[in-house]
């Protein structure tokens, strides 16, 4: 029993005002989908209709497609330096808007205050930034190009119309890290943001307008996967962006098969958190328990495999299972919840299916005495031990609040653990020794290596998987040839 | 006096460093361009195909592990073994391709030069292709170019040699192993490449060779769950759509075929296709 109780100390949900429908953002007008068709968007932490919006059909992917591309010869043509200054200024806007989206954000999304509002909206903010600054140095962009006459060469170029789709799980930063780098390089983009959390994209249509960007340059189109496979599959992109599962991933990979479209694909993972019988034991926790619970295991580089040395085992399981138990689940909008919502019911029960295997092929579940409100869609943190590598929720990405505990005796037995999957989007090392630091990095197949830190994302910093984690890598320098014409 | 006899070469497939007959036992006829015999070369199968990627994966760990300078110096060691069997290659391409002395001389040339300029690109790579990022927060991080791991590469079929040369060395120098399968019409070049890699200090299964038919071998190449990336360059328009739908399946990274002029500065295209990028974060502080 703690010596204090906390008080609520709920987000005001009074600063964003949601409207009870939106239509279609295209060319720079909101209108209803061609056949009228609707769906509602409503808050996981609380099952309540937030708002209705329009199901885009092929006619209106055509109709959005059409306007990106109209739009696409006076966009590419500006000079870098005027992009880049209506970059600067979606970026200001964001910053501005920050509270009302990150409310948004929480609401629609069921992910705590404390983290859209800390680290969703000031790396979006950041990535429209980072983005404004290259859009007039493109030239300085690309790798390995020729020197000729002591020049840098020309310009390279945009690849025309960006069909992009983002998930769920990070609705506004998503969309960020797909329509920065697209709007910097000249291109003119649809997106089509997750069925279940389109609002803050809406909202982003609005900054667009506020910003004076031209007609057509972004369009939103709300829908679900089937409006996503219409866009995909237009003959009229030349570049699809994709972050979701790894099997959409694929079934994108085989629709562009034949074309000249572009693919960039950030799937799914599941990471290997590696923790030695040297590391910092007190971060090392801090860092598990952000690895794997940071938006409700919602994160494709959650550290989801937990291989702790066998020496250290009981040391830290204890200290995990007491950090574990002072977390606070609960309404997304108090500022002292750490554990939000599941984004939805069907979300909710694939945990559910994939935790009761765990149990069913013989690991032990662990989780903290915890209540879970009454509506609403909720899973309580849980910790699986005594898995193995055949155990499924070893093998598949759960993308919930779940994770397994493996052993190892040597570092090279954590290294064959760890790369023992289809995936290789992240992987942590905790040790205090450099040299075993970066033997590691070099060994472990994975995009990302965050070493005695994990969960860290920067604009600068480039993002992207190995094997099947998917192609292509979004962020930094690497992140605008996805966009160029090279 | 009669003329002396030569003596034929059998033509064999390259797996793992060794030089294996076709699993299948079977052979096919390559002829000059005018149709004249010239040798049988190995008609892989299946089951060659595989062998060969557990041949690459094996050697997988090694080459990718070896230092940039070291793999630089084996491949500059394969052009020194080119130069010495130029006259060779000049013959095998001139009766292939149906060239003149002169002109096959001029592409032998050519793929022994692009053979050193890609060993010189050993360690320059993680330099154009790397960066250190400057992240808004008390963190070192790196961002350095890895090989993506074992590699199909259909081997252009009208440029039997400077083509070939073309995908082989970019995919190798920076650290994947291959699977090379071989021009369908003209594969000679490609065989006796395998005996100037055989006797150059390139670890066995770095790179395998196999001859045959490309669409036959490259099917369960494109669809094999261990091969993590393939270049199409020598699959015509139909099939380049098959297999990129095959590689689907596990995520393989695809370059399309694209029309290529082999003599031109390939650039580097062909050399950042198979790599990947990773990102190393630690905290930095006292």
């Amino acid at each position: 029993m703690p010596v204090f109780e906390y008080a609520p100390a709920p987000e005001s949900r009074a600063v964003v005002d949601i409207a009870p429908s939106y239509g279609l953002f295209i060319d720079g007008e909101f209108g209803e989908a061609g056949d009228g068709k609707v769906f509602k968007t409503l808050s996981p932490s609380s099952e309540e209709v937030l708002s209705e919006v329009a199901q885009a059909g092929a006619e209106d992917v055509d109709r959005a497609v059409k306007a990106a591309r109209k739009a696409f010869t006076a966009w590419s043509a500006l000079p870098g330096s005027e992009r880049a200054k209506y970059l600067f200024r979606i970026a200001r806007i964001i910053q501005e808007r920050s509270r009302e989206l990150a409310v948004l954000e929480s609401l629609d999304n069921g992910k705590p205050i404390r983290e859209s509002r800390d680290t969703d909206l000031p790396l979006v903010a950041a990535h429209f930034f980072y983005y404004a600054g290259w859009a007039d140095k493109l030239a300085y962009a690309v790798r390995g190009r020729s020197p000729l006459n002591g020049t840098s060469g020309t310009d390279p170029k945009p690849l025309g119309v960006a069909g992009q789709i983002i998930p769920w799980n990070f609705p506004l930063l998503m969309l960020a890290w797909k329509i920065a780098p697209a709007l910097a390089t000249g291109n003119t983009v649809v997106l089509k943001p997750a069925e279940t959390t389109p609002l803050s994209a809406l909202f982003f249509a609005d900054i667009c307008r506020q910003a004076g960007l031209p007609k057509g340059v972004v369009n939103i189109i709300t829908g679900d996967g089937s409006t996503g496979a219409e866009l995909v599959a237009h003959p009229g992109i030349d570049k699809v962006a994709f972050t979701g599962s790894t099997e959409v991933g694929k079934a994108i990979a085989r629709t562009v098969a034949g074309t000249k479209k572009k693919v960039t694909l950030e799937l799914g993972g599941k990471a290997a958190n590696i923790v030695f019988d040297d590391a910092p034991l007190d971060q090392a926790v801090e860092g598990i328990i952000g690895g794997i619970f940071f938006n409700q295991g919602h994160v494709c580089c959650a550290g989801s495999r937990l291989l702790v040395q066998e020496s250290v085992q009981e040391e830290l399981l204890d200290a995990l299972k007491r950090r574990m138990g002072t977390l606070r689940l609960g309404d997304p909008l108090d500022k002292n919840t750490d554990i939000g919502a599941i984004n939805s019911a069907e979300q909710l029960a694939r945990i559910r299916a994939l935790a009761d295997a765990g149990e069913a092929e013989g690991a032990e579940r662990w989780a903290p005495a915890c209540e879970l409100p009454t509506s609403g869609y909720w899973f309580a943190p849980t910790l699986f031990t005594g898995v193995t590598q055949a155990h499924r929720i070893a093998r598949e990405e759960i993308f919930g609040p779940v994770l397994s505990v493996l052993t190892f005796r040597t570092p090279e037995e954590a290294v064959a653990k760890a790369n023992n999957t289809p995936y290789g989007l992240s992987a942590g090392i905790w040790t205090e020794k450099g040299s075993r630091i970066l033997w590691m990095a070099n060994k472990l197949r994975a995009g990302i290596v965050w070493s005695n830190t994990f969960n860290k994302f920067d604009p600068a910093s480039p993002f992207g998987g190995y094997k099947e984690s998917g192609y292509g890598r979004e962020g930094g320098r690497h992140g605008l040839e996805a966009y160029l014409d090279v | 006096m009669s003329e002396r006899l030569s003596v034929l070469k059998t033509y064999k497939l390259f797996v793992g460093g060794k030089f294996p007959r076709s699993e299948s036992g079977r052979v096919y006829e390559v002829t000059t361009a005018k149709g004249q015999w010239l040798a049988n070369a190995p008609l892989a199968s299946r089951k060659d195909a595989r062998d060969a990627v557990v041949a690459a994966r094996k050697a997988f760990g090694g080459w990718s592990g070896a230092t940039a300078y070291n793999r630089g110096q084996i491949l500059y060691r394969v052009a020194e073994m080119l130069e010495g069997r130029r006259d060779q290659f000049v013959a095998e391409v001139a009766e292939g391709e149906g060239l003149s002395k002169a002109k096959a001389s001029a592409q032998v040339d050519a793929a022994i030069d692009r053979w050193v300029w890609y060993a010189g690109w050993s360690d320059k790579t993680a330099q154009i292709a790397g960066s250190a990022n400057p992240v808004a927060g008390p963190y070192f991080n790196l961002s350095s170019p890895e090989p993506t791991g074992v590699v199909t590469l259909l081997a252009p079929q009208d440029s039997s040699f400077l083509g070939l040369v073309s995908v082989i060395a970019p995919a190798i120098v920076t650290g994947n192993t291959a699977v090379v399968v071989a021009s369908e019409k003209s594969p000679l070049p490609a065989l006796s490449l395998a005996e100037v890699l055989a006797t150059s200090d390139l670890p066995g299964g770095v790179v395998n060779i196999l001859s045959g038919r490309t669409a036959e071998i490259a099917a369960p190449l494109a669809a094999h769950q261990d091969v993590n990336a393939i270049d199409l360059a020598g699959a015509d328009p139909e099939l380049a759509v098959e297999l990129e739908k095959a590689s689907a399946d596990n995520l393989k990274r695809v370059l399309r075929p694209q029309p290529v002029d082999w003599a031109a500065d390939p650039g580097t295209g062909r050399l950042l296709a198979f790599l990947e990028t990773k990102t190393v974060w630690h905290p930095m502080g006292v």
